[in-house]
């Protein structure tokens, strides 16, 4: 009636072990034995135990040493502590360390089918109060996609619309965007929303590490590998696993990538096990793909796998419309974290932040708030609180048309490495008058804006 | 069908046992599992090695690894009833012993009486609970499991209460349980109808 639950008993005699295990095997509990601390620190590493009772005293580790080893495992490990009458007083310490209660040998049969019943209530329902606490945390994003802009309005409901499906989604869009927040709107609006979101930065890790962040490792598989881990793909079961800067993955990662994306299993490094996962994938790049698969950087099978449904954001600057909505969002979140009674961004200022032209986006907009607004006086913030590249970075009212004209081309060029199709279709002119306008001012890669 | 054996329970009264009471569980535990029952009164086994005197108990997986012994031969089911305290090591005491999906089990009326609790004896219930108690724990014997029903024989019960509030029969879980066990262990002449 209870096969989902699992009990280990730790304990040195053999009788102990053998009547127990027999006694919680007709509940039809999973029952492991061990007969030292050796044995069940191996049998903790192999699975999650539900309740473990352990001897207290037991020759090499005692119980109360193990109880601390199996804590530093699995923090939320129920443990019940065997002890004789005359040992309770270390029974007790063990309690003080979180042991969930101890029982006395001979045990009352009816204690202990109260006790292991109650235990397993509370273990479920920490473990409910955790996975919901998770996913809670996963689903009310600290943040969200603020503006009213058409561009990212249009945004929006692409991601509402690909959300209820299955289909694997690519985000695109400079850095600071707001990439991330895209993916988990749309996990937020899928069937998976009480799963979990699992995020990777596979730009942010080592090759040699992304592997084992993304597939777990088996205890031993490398130096410093002491415990069993679970890799991203295998937490994301269910849910959706949120590969961002995708682009920076090497060649031998996006072989055993596509091999996973394809069959949705994978064995731990350094084991043998076949795991299936349940996963979405949305994933997310500032490179251009297609210029990476040219190169032969990035494997053209991959792209197709990962480029079915594109979402591109455009940057802030693109959408200046939005710069005071999202400005005054951050305005009113950091108000309430510092308690500061600033209450509005002056016409002045506003003025800087509309003009300025964002290279970091939203995330540089975040963080010139957050700036001003340590540096503010109530009741507002002023242009001298803005950090200083914004006001330096006006254009200044005396320039001349070309002059103007001449640096927006060269800024331009520099953000998008000096690719011409692309700069023209931001310039909104043709190739061939970008080409006379580089000759006319003769501008050269490297050039100072 | 010459080779097919049919279902036997072996019910041996062990001294010091209630021999009325063991005559009366036999004609019951026909009705209930529809199998052949035998009443064997002619072994004398020892369980003075059985007993703890510090505990003032009888260990019953002894008692259990000595029916085992004795019964190697037969080819059915063995239910040792018995009037002495029982108890397993780590527990201080229990009403009956089984061999999950095994052979043996065994049962005692020492607490399922009245008399343990001070009680005027009270034999028609002490009958009641041992009936309850032999089926639960040859269910064991059959592979069942503990069952979640309070009304099912097979829930488990660690007082007398306990055992007065469940019925001596299978919930029609069990009882399909039970039903496929006997028919794949003895193969023939089980009907499948419970009382």
């Amino acid at each position: 009636m209870t096969q989902e639950f699992s009990i280990l008993i730790v304990d040195d005699e053999f009788i102990v072990r053998d009547s127990l295990s027999k006694w919680f095997a007709q509940d039809g509990y999973k029952v492991g034995v061990a007969e030292n601390a050796a044995q069940a620190l191996k049998m903790m590493n192999e699975g999650p135990w539900d309740i473990i009772f352990i001897d207290i005293k037991m020759p090499g580790m005692d119980g109360l040493e193990l109880q601390k080893r199996i804590k530093e495992i699995d923090p939320n490990a129920t443990i019940i502590i065997i002890t004789a009458f005359a040992s309770v007083d270390t029974a007790v310490q063990a309690l003080k360390e979180g042991a969930y209660d101890y029982v006395t040998k001979p045990i009352d049969p009816d204690y202990l089918s109260h006790l292991v019943k109650n235990a397993l209530k509370q273990k479920k329902l920490v473990d409910e109060n955790i996975k919901l606490r998770e996913q809670v945390s996963e689903l009310v994003m600290g943040e969200e996609l603020v503006g009213e802009s058409p561009q990212i309005k249009k945004v929006i409901e692409l991601a509402k619309t690909v959300a209820p499906t299955n289909t694997t989604v690519m985000i695109r869009g400079e850095s600071g965007t707001g990439k991330e927040l895209v993916a988990r709107l749309i996990h937020a609006h899928s069937p998976r929303r009480y799963f979990p979101f699992i995020s990777v930065n596979c730009g942010a890790v080592p090759d040699t590490l992304l592997e084992s962040e993304l597939f777990g490792h088996e205890k031993g598989a490398f130096t410093d590998a002491l415990y069993r881990r679970k890799g991203k793909f295998e937490l994301a079961d269910g849910g959706t696993i949120f590969l961002d800067e995708v682009g920076t993955i090497s060649l031998k990662m996006q072989v055993q990538l596509l091999r996973v994306l394809e069959t949705k299993q994978f064995t731990r490094i350094g084991g043998n096990e076949i795991i299936t996962s349940d996963f979405r994938v949305i994933c997310a790049t500032n490179c251009e793909l297609e210029q990476l698969v040219k190169e032969g950087k990035f494997r053209e099978d991959l792209y197709y796998r990962l480029n079915v449904f594109t979402i591109f954001i455009p940057p802030l600057r693109e959408r200046r419309t939005d710069i005071p909505l999202i400005a005054n969002y951050y305005l009113k979140k950091y108000a309430t974290m510092m308690h500061k009674p600033i209450t509005e961004i002056s016409p002045e200022a506003m003025d800087i932040l509309i003009r300025y032209d964002w290279p970091g986006n939203v995330r540089e907009l975040k963080n010139a708030i957050e700036r001003a607004m340590v540096l503010a006086k109530p009741p507002a913030i002023r242009p001298q609180d803005l950090p200083i590249q914004l006001v330096q970075g006006e254009q200044p009212e005396d320039e001349t048309l070309e002059a103007v004209e001449k640096a927006h081309i060269l800024k331009i060029l520099n953000r998008t490495n000096w690719n011409i199709a692309q700069s023209a279709k931001i310039l909104g002119i043709d190739r061939v008058t970008l080409y006379n306008k580089i000759k006319k001012y003769k501008l050269k890669r490297n050039s100072v804006e | 069908m010459g080779t097919s054996k049919s279902c036997k329970i072996l019910v041996i009264p062990i001294y010091p046992a209630d021999f009325e009471l063991a005559v009366s569980l036999a004609r019951s535990l026909r009705d209930i599992f529809k199998c052949d029952i035998l009443l064997d009164n002619t072994n004398h086994i020892n369980i003075s090695f059985a007993y703890d005197s510090s505990r003032a108990q009888f260990n019953s997986t002894k008692i259990i690894s000595i029916l085992s012994d004795k019964f190697k031969n037969f080819d059915g089911k063995i239910l040792g009833v018995i009037s002495v305290d029982l108890f397993i090591p780590v527990l201080t005491y229990v009403f009956g012993e089984a061999q999950l999906g095994g052979k043996i089990s065994i049962v005692s009326t020492f607490r399922l009486s009245e008399l343990a609790y001070g009680l005027p004896e009270n034999r028609k219930l002490t009958e009641e609970r041992l009936l309850k108690e032999a089926v639960h724990e040859l269910g064991h014997n059959f592979g069942l499991l503990h069952c979640e029903d309070y009304l099912c024989v097979m829930h488990p019960s660690t007082s007398v209460e306990e055992v007065d509030i469940k019925t001596a029969t299978f919930c029609s879980k069990c009882w399909e349980k039970i039903s496929k066990q006997i028919f794949s262990e003895f193969d023939n002449r089980h009907n499948g109808e419970q009382n």
